[in-house]
């Protein structure tokens, strides 16, 4: 799960990690009083949950409060395109007003899990504000990496042994070391994935603060954080991804044509790819799980097809935990419901139960396409949905 | 000959009394497995379709000599029960569970380190060895044994490939998910070094996915220290980045963990790559040049 900058920064914050004075609002008429109070300079930052927001021109800097009026109002309803929204954008329905503070120096600094160990680990870098997935790739000799133990939790000398391989001393060291700290307990509290710093601000005067601030949740541990849930921003996610995620299904919205519905996550990677590699696109990736009811089953058809770019449904369904006559019976029921679904669908069942499976679709009023094997129901879905293309 | 699972496993259920750890015992039972007790704290006394329930595992293992266990018990509860087991001197511990947290998962793998015991999984469909046991919730009948070892991040897709093995006449060894997880207790090197002692294993599939450097590792190991056919498939190619597939571990985060890159490293390895996920069987025929 993902959260807003202003909301990551709220987190930080209880946790000691300083930054910026700032208020959220969803009112460009506020901003004058607010950048008033900051002293009659101020940031006006879009808040949307994508990234590269500065450069789809969603982060201005307003010199005055009517200035900060104005920019908060060409902010506030823009559909923010960035290279992480794609090109419809993203719309914004809130700003963060922050004081303006002269900047010395940025820094990176992250926390992510390194997989291979399995513990936490801290990344530090002295380019600040640049995309550390490029750093990484230009100069990977430039990121600090520090490991450790989430039960001790980053020990301080640890802390200061990343503050000093960034090149900082004396007081700005210090203060850096203990929000390093910080931020370390913040992931392994808050159950994060993710917890990012970019840029790290150095101040003029060598005081630091988080001048932005991203954080995302190990979505299996959200039941022991009500906050966090409550925190999430469903107009910052697909419609048709909220919905399939009320029913429990696991559902990627894609730019394809043909839709699939699959039990197991990488079985639906795989009819994903075969679909691609015999000339087609996905519309979706669909897991309905083990224990997909006949409900859900039905829900996740609907979801599907009420995607205008689907042309083809390719089920592709291997039977373990997932009785195959289960998913029949839920596939035609959906069917039965939604009466003509307007596209011709594609189905190959192997595993449990499959001739029961099998007997019910041959049994219902729906034409199915039937296969035999996955290269067949690749081959059927993409003739179905109209040839290559 | 077959690895880590046989006709002498004793196999403890946690979970049993809830509904999915009573289905797959069961089931698991009907496949031939010794399933000789099963675990929920607070129902102990009880009895499962004629197998006696126990509160602990260490009360469990001493009344019956279990071995290994299979572990269904809720995300919430689940990391405890697998140090519950590995406490218990338990030397397999299979975790079908999905959704525990990674921190839990670090912890686990911190107890784990001063225990001898091997974690299979979580969020895996289980061990396999075809004609003998299987602890899991792969559907046996599908299987046939053999000598392909198959090892896989996933659940139904291992399925697929073991169903393309078993059409082109090809048995499997053991087949072992080790699950879709970040953080799991069994890589693919712990599995793929067990298959080269085994010498009834000729022949090795491997499915992978996006996410984590697994791939990219097991591909190195093979290369150094594995010289019979390995045929390697990973799901994901179409996979937008930044996005979760499903498994927890299955995203491509910060341009790291694609299916292109994984391919590139199987393939450089010697492993017999294939871009379809139908023709794994087939190919594994044809390293083996039969």
């Amino acid at each position: 799960m993902k959260i807003h900058e202003y909301q990551a920064k709220e987190i930080l914050r209880r946790y000691g990690v300083k930054t910026p004075r700032g208020r959220v609002t969803a009112d460009a008429s506020e901003a004058r009083a607010i950048c008033e109070e900051f002293g009659g300079r101020c940031v006006v930052k879009a808040q949307i949950h994508a990234g590269g927001r500065g450069k789809g021109g969603g982060v201005k800097l307003a010199s005055s409060p009517d200035e900060a009026v104005s920019v908060a109002e060409q902010i506030l309803g823009m559909q923010l395109v960035t290279p992480q929204t794609g090109a419809e954008g993203q719309l914004v329905q809130k700003v963060l007003i922050e004081e303006a503070l002269d900047i010395a120096t940025e820094l990176y600094l992250g926390v992510i899990l390194d997989r291979q160990s399995g513990l936490p680990l801290i990344m530090a870098s002295a380019a600040g504000g640049m995309d550390i997935e490029e750093v990484a790739a230009e100069n990977p000799d430039a990121i600090l990496k520090e490991a450790f133990d989430p039960h001790l939790g980053l020990l301080p000398f640890q802390a200061r042994r990343v503050a000093a391989g960034l090149g900082l001393s004396g007081k700005t060291a210090r203060q850096a070391a203990t929000l390093i700290s910080a931020l370390a307990k913040a992931y392994v509290d808050t159950d994060s994935s993710l917890a990012e710093i970019n840029p790290l601000l150095i101040t003029g005067d060598g005081d630091v603060l988080a001048l932005d601030a991203k954080i995302g949740f190990d979505d299996n541990a959200l039941f022991r954080h009500a906050d966090i849930v409550a925190m999430r921003d469903l107009a910052e996610e697909n419609p048709l991804e909220v919905e399939a995620s009320e029913y429990g299904l696991n559902y990627i919205k894609l730019d394809g044509n043909i839709a699939c519905m699959v039990n197991g996550a990488g079985l639906a990677m795989a009819t994903m790819d075969i679909i691609k590699l015999f000339g087609g696109e996905p519309a979706n990736f669909l897991d309905v799980g083990g224990s997909a009811s006949q409900e859900a089953v039905k829900n996740a058809f609907r979801i599907l097809v009420s995607d205008p770019a689907v042309k083809a449904v390719l089920i592709n369904i291997f039977g373990g935990i997932a009785r195959t006559d289960r998913i029949a019976r839920g596939v035609v029921g959906a069917i039965e419901e939604l009466g003509d679904i307007g596209v011709p669908v594609v189905v190959r069942l192997e595993g449990t139960n499959v001739e029961e499976g099998r007997r019910v679709l041959q049994e219902a009023d729906f034409d199915f396409i039937v296969a035999t094997h996955m290269t067949d129901a690749a081959e059927k879905a993409v003739a179905a949905a109209g040839g290559e293309g | 000959m077959a690895i880590w699972v046989n006709n002498d496993t004793r196999l403890l259920v946690q979970g049993i009394t809830g509904k999915e750890g009573e289905f797959h015992a069961l089931g698991c039972r009907d496949y031939g497995t010794q399933v000789v007790a099963g675990v929920t704290p607070g129902k102990g006394g009880q009895e499962v379709q004629g197998i006696p329930v126990f509160d602990s595992v260490a009360e469990a293992r001493a009344e019956t000599g279990c071995n290994a266990t299979m572990i269904f018990v809720p995300p919430p509860f689940a990391a405890d029960a697998v140090m519950e087991a590995a406490a218990a001197g338990i030397e397999l511990v299979v975790c079908i569970t999905e959704g525990i947290p990674v921190t839990d998962m670090m912890r686990v793998k911190a107890f784990l380190q001063d225990h001898p015991t091997r974690l299979v999984g979580p969020n895996c469909p289980g061990v396999i060895t075809p004609g003998q046991a299987k602890i899991g919730i792969m559907p046996g009948h599908i299987h046939t044994p053999g000598k392909v070892g198959v090892v896989s991040r996933s659940g139904t897709l291992t399925y697929e490939a073991v169903w393309q093995l078993s059409n082109v006449g090809l048995g499997q060894s053991t087949c072992v998910g080790i699950g879709g997880d970040p953080i799991n207790g069994t890589n693919f090197i712990d599995v793929l070094a067990a298959f080269k002692d085994d010498p009834d294993t000729e022949a090795v599939i491997l499915i992978g996915e996006i996410g984590g450097s697994a791939e990219e590792e097991a591909a190195e190991w093979v290369q150094a220290n594995f010289d019979r056919p390995v045929v390697g498939f990973i799901a994901g190619a179409t996979a937008p980045p930044g996005r979760r597939m499903g498994h927890a571990g299955a995203i491509v985060a910060g341009g790291k963990g694609t299916a292109a890159a994984k391919k590139e490293a199987l393939t450089a390895a010697g492993i017999h790559v294939v871009d379809s996920p139908a023709v794994m069987g087939e190919t594994v025929l044809e390293a083996l040049g039969r």
